[in-house]
C-alpha cells in the first residue's frame, strides 16, 4: 500500500533518488511553462484571438478578480505568486485522470514546501507594502501579550496549509487504491469524480488562503482620518 | 499477551476510534455552516458569490480537523513506527 508518490522510483544513483513526486512536478513545471510560452508567443489585442489565448485570458482574469474580491488592492503585484499556486494544484490534481500519474501533492514534502513559500511570502508582501517596523508592529496589534500568539498562529495556519492539502490528496489517492481492490468498475469512477472535486476545491482553497493571509499583513492599520468638511 | 500482540490490538482499536470519533464533530459543523449559508442566500441572493465563497473556505477550514483525524489514523495503519520496531526485532532475532 503505497502512502505517496515518494515511494516510487525511477533511477537511482547512490544517495541520489528521483522519484516519483520529483518526475510528477517536472512534468506539471514543464507544461504549464512550455505550453503558456507557446499560447503566448503571438498575443492578439484585436477581436480575432486564439482558443489558447482565450483560455489563458479567461484564467488570469478569473484569478486578478477573485484576487481584488480578497482585498488586495493591486492584483497585479501578487498573481504571479498565488496564480502559480493555484494553477501548480489544480493541474496535479487534473492530471490524476492520466493513468500511471500520481499527484506530487500527495507527497508531505510537496505540500510543506508550499506552505512555507507562503509563509514567507506573507513577511515579504508584508514588509514590502508597510515596512519592516510597521510590519512588525503588527505583531503586538491588541496588546503586547499577543505577541506570542501571533507568532504562534502564524506557525500552525503554516502547517494547517500543508496538512490539509497532503491529507486530501492522499486520501484522494488511496480511497481509489483500496476501493480497486474491493469493488470493480463503477464506484472507483464515481470515488474518482468526487477526487478531481475535491482536488480543484482544494487548490482554490489553498489560494484563496494564501490570499487572505497576505491580506492581512498588507491592509492599513491606521488609516488617516478624514478631514471634516467645511460648512 | 506479549508486546507484539498489544501494540497491533491497540493500533488497530485506536485507528478506528480516531475516524469514527473524528469525523462526528466536522460532519456537525458543515450542517450547520451549509445551513445558515442557505438561509443567507435566500435572504440575499444578490451576493451569491461572496457567501459561496466563504462558505468553501468555511468548509475547508472546519474539513481539514477530519483531515487530521484521518491522517493519524493512516499513519497507525501504515506508517506505525511502534509496530515497525517490534516487527524489527522480531525478525531481527
Amino acid at each position: 500500500m503505497r502512502l505517496s508518490p515518494d515511494e516510487m522510483i525511477f533511477w537511482q544513483h547512490g544517495l541520489f533518488k528521483l522519484n516519483g513526486t520529483i518526475v510528477f512536478t517536472w512534468a506539471l513545471m514543464f507544461v504549464l511553462a512550455v505550453g503558456s510560452k507557446l499560447i503566448t508567443r503571438k498575443l492578439s489585442t484585436g477581436l480575432e484571438r486564439s482558443r489558447w489565448q482565450s483560455l489563458l485570458e479567461i484564467v488570469v482574469t478569473g484569478i486578478e478578480k477573485q484576487i481584488e474580491d480578497v482585498g488586495l488592492r493591486h492584483p497585479e503585484k501578487y498573481i504571479g505568486f498565488l496564480g502559480t499556486l493555484f494553477l501548480f494544484v489544480a493541474l496535479a490534481s487534473l492530471c490524476t485522470i492520466i493513468p500511471g500519474y500520481e499527484p506530487p501533492t500527495g507527497s508531505l514534502s510537496t505540500t510543506a514546501a508550499l506552505a512555507l513559500c507562503v509563509l514567507v511570502a506573507v513577511p515579504f508582501f508584508g514588509i514590502e507594502e508597510q515596512g519592516l517596523s510597521g510590519y512588525l508592529k503588527s505583531y503586538v496589534e491588541p496588546t503586547v501579550i499577543m505577541l506570542p500568539f501571533n507568532i504562534i498562529s502564524e506557525l500552525s495556519r503554516t502547517l494547517a496549509l500543508a496538512v490539509r492539502l497532503f491529507g486530501n490528496m492522499m486520501s484522494g489517492t488511496m480511497i481509489l487504491a483500496i476501493l480497486l481492490t474491493v469493488t470493480p468498475f463503477i464506484f472507483p469512477i464515481a470515488m474518482s469524480v468526487l477526487g478531481l472535486l475535491t482536488g480543484m476545491v482544494q487548490a482554490y482553497i489553498f489560494s484563496i488562503l494564501a490570499a487572505v493571509y497576505i491580506a492581512s499583513a498588507t491592509r492599513v492599520r491606521n488609516p488617516k482620518p478624514e478631514p471634516a468638511a467645511k460648512p | 499477551m506479549d508486546s507484539i500482540t498489544l501494540i497491533a490490538m491497540a493500533s488497530i482499536v485506536t485507528a478506528g476510534l480516531t475516524i469514527a470519533l473524528g469525523s462526528i464533530g466536522p460532519a456537525l459543523g458543515e450542517g450547520r455552516a451549509v445551513a445558515t449559508a442557505l438561509s443567507s442566500l435566500a435572504q440575499q441572493p444578490d451576493s451569491a458569490t461572496t457567501i459561496t465563497r466563504t462558505l468553501f473556505v468555511g468548509l475547508a477550514m472546519i474539513e481539514s480537523i477530519a483531515i487530521y483525524c484521518f491522517v493519524v489514523s493512516m499513519i497507525l495503519i501504515f506508517a506505525n513506527p511502534f509496530w515497525n520496531h517490534v516487527i524489527a526485532q522480531a525478525t531481527g532475532k
